[in-house]
């Protein structure tokens, strides 16, 4: 079947998707979009989140054909005119990256987190990254991660 | 495989009465796995996400009509007042991800006896509302589980929605799992107190082939209240009434033994939920006085 769907602002299509192939799949190998990873291929890791309709969702649970004229963020989505984006960069300077596999799906996790929650707390960041594993940080960087990017977030909405 | 998406209740039912293999899919967090891992080729995937109609509700008769494909989300946001226990146990499914997308049909369509949702609405006495081309209807939800991941839906029929009372007392919902979030239930226990009716709701999670009142437990927790003149003094609660309670509710569960708890763990922590449980609501209970 056909998708057309928008993808990081632009209008994708692609054909011959399986019906029963996930939005994931769709990305990664028909879109040559692998930012999103492919781990668990069941909701558990959160590797591959990215938006549906500006909502974090696991990427390998949502249908091909659901994804079907929605519009999709993914973490190459979230750059700033080439830049990385302030989430992002504060992720590499923190060493909240080793493997970096679980590194995309935290990214958009933790952006939409700083959307809705300037500062949060500790709790506040664990509970919104509790479907993100890592198995590599201990996540304490990746905590000191989320604040710095907070912090800098806050600080350039004010100047 | 097909897929088929209907943009309407009306052509959903149309679609699924043509074809009843069809695998309804709405958040996915179910359906996804199951494909993903080849564990079923279904002939048709029947997506209900575009369907406006089940992703609302509203109040209706002093009910709350919770359409099929609300999420636990908004659940959580937008019923919290109302729907206490069910936003309770909504808070534990999954993770963000999960519960973006998880809905209250879906797990009523998987009919997991570790369904997250079970209990609350057993706890609150809701019922079912399905519906096919040949007409509609509504059974409460203890009727709706008819076993091990069965429910009694007709093969041309869908869920549409779910009917509940707005909570008139305390509710409370508590759940084992080998952490807080990511966690399917090892088992789980849901309570409501309904005082204008005097009577103590109840639901047990993943101790039994199918999610299940502790009516017993319930109906004499009730009459023991009311022995005591408790609703209307609003004392406290004597401890051997919470614990014949637990003991009730123990009694009512028929546990196995698989990969996520021993049958033995289960029937000792559901006591233990069971009693925190009630004396967490007559707490609050108390309190509103």
């Amino acid at each position: 079947m056909r998708i057309t769907t928008t993808v990081n602002g632009e209008q994708r299509q692609v054909d011959d998707v399986w019906e029963g192939e996930s939005l994931l799949y769709v990305l990664r190998e028909r879109m040559a979009l692998p930012g999103s990873k492919n781990a668990c291929e069941q909701g558990e890791c959160g590797a591959c989140t990215v938006y549906l309709d500006h909502v974090p969702v696991c990427a390998c649970l949502v249908a091909a054909g659901q994804a079907d004229g929605r519009e999709i963020v993914t973490v190459e989505g979230l750059q700033v005119e080439g830049e990385l984006h302030p989430v992002q960069r504060a992720f590499v300077e923190a060493g909240a990256v080793q493997c970096g596999f679980c590194t995309p799906g935290l990214v958009v996790a933790t952006h939409d987190l700083l959307e809705r929650s300037g500062q949060p707390s500790d709790p506040e960041i664990r509970e919104a990254l509790a479907g993100n594993l890592c198995r590599c940080t201990g996540y304490e960087k990746i905590l000191d991660a989320v604040h710095l990017a907070a912090d800098r977030l806050s600080t350039s909405e004010k100047q | 495989m097909d897929f088929l998406r209907p943009d309407s209740w009306a052509d959903a039912l149309a679609a699924k009465a043509e074809h009843p293999d069809a695998v309804p899919i709405a958040g996915g967090t179910d359906v996804m796995v199951e494909l993903n891992f080849d564990r079923r080729r279904p002939a048709a995937l029947l997506d209900l996400t575009r369907v406006d109609d089940l992703s609302q509700w509203y109040q209706q008769d002093g009910l709350v009509r919770l359409g099929a494909g609300v999420t636990f989300a908004r659940l959580i946001s937008e019923l919290g007042d109302q729907l206490p226990g069910l936003a309770m146990a909504s808070r534990t499914v999954g993770s963000p991800q999960i519960r973006n997308r998880g809905t209250v049909g879906g797990n009523l369509g998987t009919a997991s006896p570790a369904g997250d949702a079970h209990p609350a609405l057993l706890a609150a006495g809701a019922e079912v509302e399905v519906e096919s081309v040949r007409g509609s209807r509504r059974m409460p939800v203890s009727d709706f589980y008819v076993g091990v991941k069965r429910n009694a839906l007709e093969p041309d029929e869908l869920i549409r929605a779910v009917w509940i009372a707005p909570a008139t007392g305390p509710q409370q919902y508590s759940k084992i799992g080998t952490r807080n979030a990511m966690v399917i239930a090892v088992c789980a226990f849901g309570l409501a107190l309904h005082p204008s009716r005097k009577t103590v709701g109840t639901g047990i999670g993943s101790a039994a082939p199918t999610p299940r009142v502790a009516a017993q437990a319930g109906t004499f927790a009730a009459n023991a209240l009311e022995e005591a003149g408790l609703w209307e003094s609003r004392g406290e609660l004597p401890p051997s009434l919470a614990q014949e309670f637990a003991e009730q509710v123990q009694a009512a569960a028929s546990p196995i033994d698989d990969i996520r708890g021993s049958a033995a763990y289960r029937l000792l922590s559901l006591s233990v939920m069971a009693r925190r449980c009630l004396v967490w609501a007559w707490t609050d209970y108390r309190k509103a006085a």
